[in-house]
């Protein structure tokens, strides 16, 4: 019997090229796990021996902690309010055709484009005007509206090859909009749900520059970072730190992803 | 019972999209316990008439009433009218029982009253024993049961089955075709369907409404359809038929008299929405089994023409002949029964021919 | 208010309204669109439109002290205009920023292609592969790339210790280069997404239909493949683009006093000058030089795919 190779490993050039792509794409993060285990403050080669004290140390330090708390509290509420405008945006944008379709799509797809900074200015230069103090509630607001057009788009991806006429089949056999909703179209969207609510929640909790123009007194997790990298002493903690986030991130987004490309089909495969 | 012969009534019933008038002013009455069948080709706007009766689209104009009731804005959801989609519409995250089970939860009945009913669905529709298959673990024919049973399990007053057979194969079609047919004599339900293909509807229907343009041309049984066509098209879209352009000449004890070219003068039995003026333009239709071809010429008095063959093609049920004749653009198509082997005799291409017809045979319709 | 609605209408005006309403939503599809989108349109035009209309306004005062003068004026803008320095700092943002565009785009344009084309199972496994990157903190990934750049950083310290250098190469950081790769590197997954679904949406028959017809593999390529892929490319090329211009985190972390951009000076208006109108003008004209870089790219790229087809 001959052993075959996988696919993309009989390329050549090409093959060749992705691979250095994804050695590109991944190993200068992998730089951060990788040092936050070396027994040495300075982030240089040759490695001095392998400690988890930057790990106690991360453990150990309390403002660490309430950021981390902060930006839980507001990822998870943004992950949630984000992801119900979404499903909503999405079955108005996938089920119906009204006058106006195509420029709101251009609208929703804006805060996605527009650089941060530019909308962490017009919204620091709002909340001042109408007196609303920076806090996490602002935070949070601004990550809402990044985070909506990300799950209106997960939704609708997940919506596109939804059959209308299952819903009209409910409504037909006497179910209102409502009930429909709750036996029909969630059930069916449950993997775009669930992995909206996942990739929104790890929008929330990385973004930086939002959070760093409208943030109060209470710091969440990039911005207590970005806090500490002025400190060198600080930076293995950082390390340490970040290694966790990109663990928690990558295990979260490939569960995400995966949900949401696999799930139950939506369409019948074809019988003849 | 007396049973209601406008149990569906559609009257003016408009809906257009952006310039598009999809349906246009249609008015139909569809008796109580009726096989109807709404034909047409492509884009004519029937399936939007059928989903204007389910309440999925709203007719810009005009009004819908089952029943006696007024369903002119009411939602698919409060309307005593199901559906067949023409895909199925099977909810795939169901199994087959849970599926026909879909409607009933409103309905307040009980876990065994519920299993009770949906085993008679299943009976009904021949599925014993698939209950608990998969959506997707089911063939084509099969999605179809379910659909149909899913619908009827609501003991709707009308079925509306959109294409219901066309993502059948071939052979499949036909036998559902007629135990659709026998399902329907069973339940005693008003069903009414969709379809572009005519031979479905002709078999199947007791009525059929013909239309074009979002506009009902004829309604009519499938024989009077096919038999007394109203006009050019639908004589046209229901099987094929010969036109021969013709002038009315004179009347005679109720029959029209027209001067039809290489055809001669022809005594014939006026259309039905009133006779035709002198000097009027009409058309004579006369459909190709309705001709006989002969070689020699045929005994005076009958109408006969004399023409060229130009083709001939052996279809093994049936002969199919052109034949064209001087003074006319299109070959007459004319077609006959292989009803014994010897029909099938060796016609000679370019052969002088003769067409014979009885003046049944041949329609006056409007130009 | 109206009358009718102080006094309470008779049942029938009441059932009469429900009926219209009713039948208004049954009879409109459009409009049963709008009351699902109602709510995120309501955030949209709140925390995006709102804002930057008073980003536009606030742009036309004027500090004074710590007053500001609510009179309107271009002050501000010609300011902008007149300082060669921040006109320079605003050109120089969006060099560099054509400059990673370029280079994103060229990178991943084989990536897409290979996941595309010659990836025939397990598509997904790639497709999440490249997705990862794009969603892990950016704080993060740019920090990487400063402590592998440093002086005393991974390189330098890495070269060192094999004996390669003797003192630490001092070009890695701080400078526009340093901030091109990082860029580059922060960016690329999102350049092959839209390049992909290009790629991967295109009629395979398309281009067997150009083999036949006598097309080499590199003619078929340049003939057929890449000009049906340009939309895609055109989207991956806003998509780095216009986000990178006004970037704070990178200059800011590898750029130094060279590679700094525009965003930091923004920053520096709020939070260090406290001339909040000057920054929002800043601002706006900064999304003007954006806008008209972009429309330039696409309106070339319009011109050379016409020319090449």
């Amino acid at each position: 019997m001959k052993f075959q190779l996988p696919s993309w490993m009989r390329g050549g050039g090409l093959t060749t090229y992705a691979v250095l792509y994804m050695v590109f794409l991944y190993v200068p993060v992998l730089f951060l796990p990788l040092f936050s285990f070396n027994d040495g403050i300075y982030i240089a080669f040759p490695l001095k021996g392998f400690t988890v004290k930057w790990y106690e140390a991360m453990i150990e330090t309390e403002s660490l902690q309430a950021a981390l708390f902060n930006s839980i509290r507001v990822a998870a509420s943004v992950s949630i309010i984000s992801t119900i405008l979404g499903v909503l945006a999405a079955r108005a944008f996938t089920r119906y055709r009204f006058v106006g379709r195509k420029p709101t799509l251009g609208l929703l797809a804006l805060p996605l484009v527009v650089p941060g900074i530019i909308l962490g200015i017009a919204l620091l230069i709002m909340a001042n005007r109408l007196g609303i103090p920076l806090s996490l509630f602002t935070i949070g607001a601004a990550h809402v509206l990044i985070a909506t057009p990300f799950a209106t788009f997960v939704m609708i991806s997940r919506l596109e090859g939804f059959d209308s006429n299952l819903e009209e089949a409910s409504r037909d056999l006497g179910e209102t909009g409502w009930t429909t909703f709750w036996r029909v179209t969630f059930p069916l969207a449950l993997p775009g749900i669930v992995a909206s609510l996942l990739l929104t929640f790890i929008e929330s909790f990385d973004e930086f520059i939002l959070a760093f123009f409208l943030s109060g007194t209470d710091a969440t997790l990039p911005i207590y970072i970005w806090s500490q990298l002025r400190f060198p002493k600080r930076l293995p903690v950082v390390l340490a730190l970040g290694a966790c986030i990109l663990l928690f991130t990558v295990i979260t987004v490939a569960f995400a992803e995966w949900v949401r490309r696999k799930g139950v089909k939506l369409t019948p495969k074809s019988e003849d | 019972m007396e049973k209601r012969s406008d149990f569906v009534s559609l009257r003016d019933v408009s809906k257009h999209f952006g310039t598009v008038r999809a349906v246009d002013g249609v008015s139909l009455d569809i008796a109580q316990g009726e096989f109807f069948a709404l034909l047409g080709p492509s884009g004519c706007g029937k399936t939007t008439l059928l989903r204007i009766l389910g309440g999925f689209e709203a007719s810009n104009s005009g009004s819908v009433h089952i029943d006696g009731a007024d369903l002119t804005i009411e939602p698919a959801n409060q309307r005593p009218v199901n559906m067949v989609f023409q895909n199925y519409a099977i909810f795939p995250h169901m199994n087959v029982r849970q599926n026909i089970a879909y409607g009933l939860r409103k309905d307040g009945l009980s876990k065994a009253e519920i299993s009770q009913r949906v085993d008679e669905a299943v009976a009904t529709v021949k599925l014993e024993g698939l209950g608990d298959r998969g959506s997707h673990e089911i063939s084509g024919g099969q999605r179809q049961r379910v659909a149909l049973a899913r619908a009827l399990i609501k003991h709707p007053k009308v079925l509306l089955l959109d294409e219901p057979l066309s993502a059948l194969d071939k052979n499949l079609r036909e036998q559902m075709r007629v135990e659709l047919r026998a399902l329907q004599q069973k339940v005693g339900i008003t069903f009414i369907f969709v379809t572009h293909d005519q031979e479905e509807a002709l078999s199947m229907a007791d009525r059929i409404a013909v239309m074009f343009e979002g506009e009902v041309r004829q309604v009519d049984t499938p024989a009077r359809l096919y038999e007394a066509p109203a006009s050019r098209e639908v004589a046209a879209f229901i099987g094929s038929m010969n036109f021969f352009d013709a002038s009315v000449v004179g009347a005679e004890g109720g029959k029209i008299i027209v001067d039809a070219g290489p055809l001669g003068k022809m005594s014939m039995a006026p259309p039905e929405e009133g006779a035709p003026v002198k000097g009027e333009a009409v058309t004579v239709g006369i459909r190709p089994e309705k001709l006989t071809l002969g070689e020699a010429p045929p005994s005076a008095g009958a109408n006969a023409i004399k023409g060229k063959l130009t083709a001939a093609s052996y279809l093994g049920e049936r002969n199919h002949f052109f034949v064209t004749v001087d003074g006319m653009d299109e070959p007459i198509s004319v077609a006959s029964q292989n009803s014994s082997p010897m029909d099938h005799k060796g016609w000679s291409e370019g052969g002088e021919v003769w067409l014979t017809w009885e003046p049944a045979g041949a329609r006056l319709l409007r130009a | 208010m109206t009358s009718e609605a102080q006094t309470a209408p008779p049942a029938g005006t009441i059932g009469r309204l429900r009926t219209v309403v009713k039948g208004a939503i049954f009879r409109n599809a459009g409009l049963r669109g709008y009351i699902l989108l109602s709510p995120t349109l309501l955030v949209l035009l709140g925390a995006m439109c709102l804002p930057v209309g008073i980003l536009a306004v606030y742009s036309l005062w004027t500090q004074s002290g710590v007053e500001i003068d609510h009179t309107l004026t271009l002050a501000n803008y010609l300011k902008i205009f007149n300082k060669p320095s921040y006109m320079l700092l605003i050109g120089k943002s969006v060099l560099i920023s054509l400059t990673v565009t370029l280079a994103t785009v060229l990178l991943a344009y084989p990536i897409a292609y290979f996941i595309a084309f010659k990836i025939k199972r397990h598509k997904i496994v790639w497709l999440i592969l490249i997705t990862i990157p794009f969603v892990t903190s950016y704080l993060l990934r740019v920090f990487a790339w400063k402590i592998i750049l440093g002086y005393n950083g991974i390189i330098n310290s890495g070269l060192k210790w094999l004996g390669v250098i003797d003192q630490p190469l001092t070009f890695l950081l701080h400078n526009p280069t340093a901030v091109v790769i990082t860029l580059a590197h922060a960016w690329a997954p999102i350049a092959i997404l839209p390049i992909f679904v290009s790629l991967e949406k295109m009629d395979r028959s398309l281009l067997e239909a150009a083999t036949d017809l006598g097309d080499s593999p590199l003619q078929r390529f340049l003939r057929v493949t890449l000009p049906l892929s340009i939309p895609g490319v055109v989207a991956a090329a806003m998509l780095v683009f216009i986000p990178t211009v006004g970037d704070y985190i990178t200059p800011q972390l590898v750029g130094g006093p060279d590679g700094m951009m525009v965003g930091s000076l923004m920053h520096a208006m709020f939070f260090r000058a406290n001339d909040w109108p000057l920054g929002s003008a800043l601002a706006i004209v900064s999304a003007l030089a954006i806008t008209v870089t972009s429309l330039g790219v696409w309106f070339l790229t319009k011109q050379a795919r016409e020319r090449a087809v």
